[in-house]
């Protein structure tokens, strides 16, 4: 019935329907039109590499870029660093939020509004501005050009706390009173009734913290000066120069390897990452 | 809506065997685990976020090349900045790409929204939701290595696609006349999929009677979105725009990869002047002094936006 009456409302739409749909098709193509170019390209010969039209579906594919990857850059330790880099983080930003989310949703204690309100005014401050500073703390304790110098300073995330709270302001109350009168402490509460069932909150944040540090560009840049500790963007840049305008099959070849963690994600979390963005947006 | 998985023993409620824990032990033990519980967050944003603000502060007070000892500056750094060329044009870029880019943001976002709001498949609209998020989930540097390739003017598919609807070639990013619209563009590719999906949700949670209403009254088209929908998405609206500016004054990834701020400083931001005064120049006083002021212009447009959103925003 809905159905029925959407219909009528929606046929009236300015555009006919096929060239809604057809210039929506036109634009996801643009949109993908990179990736799908960097794929390609990164299959071809170099020589074939500046054909025009470019050949979406190379000639005779070859991997011989990847191998060119391998042998320039040290694609393994790029990504062991990336991985341990973003893992760790994404954890920590999970336990931190997720305690932290706990603590002002469901506990009573002082000063709760001006921490909340501290945590909040955080989201405002842009990280560039705050740079210098933290470049020195690091220093002061030795974590520049360190994996840790990274990792540490990114857990706590206000994003995170601001939405494990939703998450856990939206359980019913009644259970942890119901464990109250079992007699339950307050430890006992959050880690039986309350832990168990915010692994869909910490998903979120999971996942765009992965999103978000897997890409992460600017502190790497800052922080990790010896190419041990470069994570894979650092490493993809720094191929790009050494190339100069050699063979772009071979950094195009580094951009897919580097895609692939991201597009698994994307793939796989695309709902939890989905969520997350937009709860920045529905929850005001 | 979640498989709430309720553990055995509270489902059924009785009523309590014994009495529970005088009041004060239980309050004591909820204090200890909301500190427990907050440390690491509330330490870690002290440590690596207010006092780092405060630090900034005194920095910016001092000149300082970190080998010689910090030596008083008072306001000599923000003055030497705001008689700098490159400061001030890193400024004025900014705030260019600011404005173009946050517009071109949300206007694509909008007009994509309304499109995959209408009636298709459930297949295709999740096709093309999935379509226009998807270069959020790329990194912003490693997508600028491939640009800078596609902005080619002389072997470039952009330019091959425009000759072959007769436009010239673009020399797009080594003339200063074209170099921020090739940033603009691969900035807004990137991030134009954050808006959609604000978008989407927001005309989501407009309540389909409404619409329903609006057609029964003759609304239809343009000036059903302009006089129905709009209003009802303005909140959405005022959070795109205020995360999209946001972001948008903050823009690095791009112009370091695709032009390192040239040519000349056409493309030079005010975060890349940080970068460079600080950690290439190690003038970190002066990095310090541009980095209050970005900080200062960020409040300043936000407070702005939330002041104007009072008139033009519509809360159902």
């Amino acid at each position: 019935m809905t159905q029925a009456i959407s219909t009528v409302s929606r046929a009236r739409h300015s555009l006919a329907p096929w060239a809604r749909i057809t210039a929506l098709a036109v634009c996801a193509l643009l949109t993908l039109g990179p990736v799908i170019w960097t794929v390609s390209t990164s299959l071809r010969t170099p020589a074939e590499s500046f054909d025009l039209p470019p050949k979406i579906i190379p000639t005779s594919p070859t991997v011989e870029s990847y191998r060119g990857v391998f042998d320039q850059i040290d694609v393994w330790l790029l990504a062991l660093n990336s991985t341990l880099v973003t893992g760790l983080i994404a954890v920590g930003q999970m336990i931190t939020a997720g305690l932290a989310g706990y603590a002002f949703a469901r506990l009573e204690f002082r000063f709760k509004k001006p921490l909340f309100a501290l945590v909040l005014a955080t989201m405002m401050v842009p990280l560039q501005v705050t740079i210098v500073p933290v470049f020195l703390v690091l220093k002061s304790m030795s974590l520049t050009d360190t994996l840790l110098g990274l990792i540490i300073p990114a857990f706590p995330t206000a994003f995170g706390t601001f939405l494990m709270r939703q998450y856990f302001l939206g359980m019913p109350k009644d259970l942890g009173e119901a464990a109250m009168l079992d007699g339950c402490g307050p430890w006992r509460i959050f880690r039986s009734v309350y832990a168990p069932l915010a692994a869909p909150g910490l998903a979120i944040v999971g996942v765009l913290a992965f999103n978000y540090h897997w890409n992460e560009f600017f502190r790497p840049l800052i922080l990790e000066t010896s190419a041990q500790n470069y994570t894979l963007p650092l490493g993809l840049v720094s191929l790009q120069g050494n190339l100069g305008t050699g063979s772009i099959s071979v950094v195009l070849a580094g951009v897919v390897l580097s895609m692939i963690p991201a597009v698994a994600v994307f793939v796989v979390g695309q709902r939890p990452l989905r969520e997350g963005i937009t709860s920045a947006g529905v929850n005001r | 809506m979640t498989n709430t998985r309720i553990p055995a023993r509270t489902r059924t409620v009785t009523p309590p065997p014994v009495a529970p824990a005088p009041p004060s032990a239980r309050d004591r033990g909820t204090r200890l685990l909301a500190t427990l519980f907050l440390a690491p967050t509330i330490v870690g944003i002290v440590v690596f976020t207010v006092v780092p603000i405060a630090g900034s502060v005194v920095l910016s007070l001092f000149h300082w090349n970190v080998i010689d000892d910090p030596s008083f500056a008072g306001a000599a750094n923000y003055r030497e900045t705001l008689s700098d060329s490159t400061v001030l044009v890193s400024f004025r870029n900014t705030l260019v790409f600011m404005v173009l880019a946050v517009a071109l943001q949300l206007l694509i976002a909008l007009v994509l929204a309304l499109a995959v709001n209408g009636r298709m498949p459930v297949w295709l609209r999740s096709v093309f939701r999935s379509a226009f998020f998807f270069p959020l989930v790329l990194s912003a540097a490693s997508i600028s290595v491939v640009m800078k390739y596609l902005f080619n003017q002389d072997f470039g598919v952009v330019n091959w696609l425009l000759g072959l609807i007769g436009i010239a070639p673009v020399p797009w990013l080594t003339s200063e006349n074209s170099a921020m619209a090739a940033v603009i563009l691969v900035y807004v590719w990137q991030q134009f999929g954050f808006s959609f999906l604000l978008f989407v949700g927001g005309l989501n949670n407009i309540p389909k009677e409404i619409h329903e209403a609006a057609a029964l009254d003759g609304a239809t088209g343009l000036r059903k979105h302009l006089n129905v929908t709009l209003p009802l998405l303005s909140p959405t609206l005022l959070v795109a725009s205020v995360v999209g500016i946001i972001n948008a004054l903050q823009v690095f990834e791009q112009p370091y990869v695709l032009t390192n701020g040239g040519p000349g400083d056409s493309t030079r931001t005010v975060v890349m002047v940080i970068y460079e005064s600080a950690f290439e120049q190690l003038r970190f006083g002066e990095a310090s002094a541009v980095g209050v002021l970005l900080f200062v212009l960020i409040m300043a447009v936000t407070a702005l936006q939330f002041r104007l959103s009072r008139r033009f925003v519509h809360y159902q």
